[in-house]
């Protein structure tokens, strides 16, 4: 029994030991004194955290980042949670199949998710005779897309855990469809709402593939921000960068661990 | 509170019938309860009632008007569902004061219902704690307060009382009972459990397979079943198979010649039931004087349930019966493979066709 366990700890530390090592050698690197990122370090300092304010795409970048996570997971909830609700409530001849496409751009190739909006883009703007392609509005419905999975999953995990007769309950207390929705499914549904709306963010904030095939030149977000950087000269301001963005996730990820227990519903 | 009538109503499933052709009438003030086996169509009647679901055809009437096509939130029906299904992220309280809030009632008066109802159903004091934090005494409870608080039209209850411990269960059902003839609510309650159903009941409908086949007091459903099936399931029943020879005459499978009431069943010779209550046979050593029948035979079996007796007695190689003797002092005790002799009263069989 007890070799058992000691045997499943262990694997447990390799995992996770695999999963943080890099994170703990970007941390590590982003405080090294010297320029050329070599071992062992020739000394400890702040001053590459500094040299980040000191580029201004990399503050133009983050700002995009947010605002297009920001949006998209906003547009993402209003979407995603309607058509939770609709594939698992409902049945109607073509439910499974949309089921599966609403979970189709977690599968799907960031690139080829990127190629393929990219031409609708162009398509679009040669139709309609609107600027389209670069725009941020543009970038952000593109973001819509890969964020909808997450609340659309998490929200459908969630209702499946919804006690039916409490809304019958409602109901037969007076509650019309609309405020038993309100009243009752919705509390009950938010921590899959909180962690969709997280987990979108999250994966919005970090995308490369699809974010490069929509942005417009001179006006990116921040994971591209970096790729640009990283091809002119490698030195710890990327391993700070980084650090800022993983600690901003991380408190993100603590704040809703505190209403919702993420360890519950993903 | 007000009348309930139930009319014709049919619910069909494709080509499955899950309720066929009910009527019933609930009257101002009753307790009726439906009792019949798991899958019986009792529930489905009940969310009839309640609007969850849609009959096939058929009328639901409430207080004279024709409620069949309301949706449930504006039937002013309160129900009490099997799970309770509590309200889990509100306190005790805001359940209560859930439907009162769905009627727009004033501040003031919500909180004076919910303290009277709670003090209704012995809950003084737990108005802020929630569900999980309550025994499942008291969500059963806190849901009958829920119901209760909006002075529903008729009282609906899906089996209220299974999730409880037997002991816990025989307390509730005569709370339930003294609390809806104090307040005088029309109810529905919905059961498989018969000493549930005779306990609580004015009246009660006894269905199977989807169709009602005896409405009646305890003693009607007892004195008088209507078929073989209410024989069996309310009470006690042991059968012995055979024909209806001529009015009065019985012949059992296994050969043996019987008198039974008079007038009953004579359908040409068909197969046939000749139901017998356990209880009111009787069983000695010697033959018995005075009884329409009386027939030696051995006893194959005996269980001693405390207060009762029960004797399994073979009649011939076809014909079995169960007696129930109470447990008296110095009574008498069959041992297995004793011969006795058993006899009743042509009044205490009734002949059902099969
Ligand atoms: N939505 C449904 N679709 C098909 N059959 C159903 C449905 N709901 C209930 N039934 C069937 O109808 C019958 C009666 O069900 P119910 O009213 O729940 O029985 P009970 O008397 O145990 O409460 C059962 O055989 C059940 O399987
Ligand atoms: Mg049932």
């Amino acid at each position: 029994m007890t070799t058992r366990r000691l045997a499943l700890n262990a694997a447990a530390t390799v995992t996770l030991l695999y999963l943080l090592t890099p994170l703990i050698f970007v941390t590590w690197l982003a405080f090294f004194r010297q320029e050329i990122p070599s071992f062992p370090p020739e000394g400890y300092s702040l001053h590459w955290f500094a040299a980040i304010f000191d580029e201004p795409k990399f503050v133009s970048g983050f700002t995009l980042s947010f605002q297009v996570g920001a949006l998209a997971t906003a547009i993402g909830l209003l979407l995603g949670v309607p058509a939770a609700l609709c594939v698992t409530r409902f049945q109607f001849k073509m439910r499974a199949p949309l089921a599966s496409l609403l979970l189709l751009p977690l599968i799907v190739p960031g690139v080829v998710l990127g190629t393929a909006m990219y031409v609708f883009h162009v398509n679009l703007e040669n139709t309609l005779d609107v600027d389209v392609l670069g725009t941020f509005y543009a970038l952000v419905a593109g973001h819509v897309v890969i964020v909808m999975p997450w609340v659309v999953r998490l929200v459908t995990t969630s209702l499946a855990g919804v006690d039916r007769t409490t809304e019958e309950a409602a109901q037969n207390l007076g509650a019309t469809a609309w405020v038993t929705f309100w009243r009752i499914t919705l509390p009950a549904i938010r921590p899959g709402i909180v962690a969709g709306a997280l987990f979108g963010f999250v994966t919005s904030f970090g995308n490369l593939e699809l974010s490069l095939f929509l942005v417009a030149p001179g006006h990116t977000t921040l994971p591209i921000v970096i790729l640009q950087y990283l091809e002119w000269k490698i030195d710890p301001t990327i391993a700070a960068v980084s650090v800022v963005q993983i600690l901003l996730i991380a408190i993100a990820m603590l704040i809703t661990d505190r209403y919702v227990k993420l360890a519950r519903i993903v | 509170m007000a009348e309930l009538q139930i009319q014709k109503l049919v619910k069909r499933y494709g080509d499955f019938h899950a309720v066929r052709d009910v009527s019933l009438t609930v009257a101002d003030g009753e307790f009726l309860v439906l009792l019949g086996p798991s899958g019986c169509g009792k529930t489905t009647t009940l969310r009839m009632v309640a609007g969850f679901i849609e009959p096939t055809a058929g009328q639901v009437r409430l207080g004279g008007t024709d409620i069949t096509s309301l949706p449930p939130w504006k039937r002013n029906a309160g129900m009490v569902f099997q799970s309770y299904a509590l309200f889990p992220h509100l306190t005790v309280a805001q359940n209560v004061a859930f439907g009162l809030e769905m009627r727009k009632a004033a501040r003031p008066e919500i909180d004076k219902r919910v303290e009277e109802t709670l003090a209704l159903v012995r809950l003084e004091g737990y108005g802020g704690r929630l569900p999980r934090q309550l025994s499942g005494g008291q969500q059963q409870r806190v849901a009958l307060a829920r119901a209760l608080a909006i002075h529903p039209d008729v009282l609906l209850l899906d089996e209220p009382l299974s999730n409880l411990d037997a002991k816990l269960r025989q307390e509730v059902r005569v709370e339930i009972r003294e609390l809806q003839q104090r307040m005088g609510l029309t109810t529905v309650m919905v059961t498989h459990d018969q000493e549930e159903a005779l306990t609580m009941a004015d009246r009660l409908v006894v269905m199977s397979e989807g169709s009602v086949r005896q409405v009646g007091s305890q003693r009607d459903l007892y004195e008088r079943p209507a078929d073989r099936f209410v024989a069996g399931f309310v009470g006690r029943s042991t059968f012995l198979d055979g024909t209806v020879e001529a009015p009065g005459r019985f012949r059992t499978d296994g050969g043996l010649s019987l008198t039974c009431a008079g007038g009953q069943v004579s359908n040409g010779g068909g197969k046939a039931s000749l139901s017998l209550r356990p209880e009111r046979l009787e069983v000695a050593a010697a033959p018995m004087a005075g009884l329409d029948n009386c027939l030696p035979g051995t006893v194959e079996f005996v269980s001693y349930l405390g207060a009762m007796i029960d004797i399994h007695v073979r009649l011939s190689p076809a014909d079995r019966l169960v007696v129930q003797i109470a447990n008296r002092e110095g009574g008498f005790t069959p041992d297995v493979g004793q011969t006795v002799h058993v006899g009743w009263r042509a009044s205490a069989g009734q002949v059902f066709n099969k």
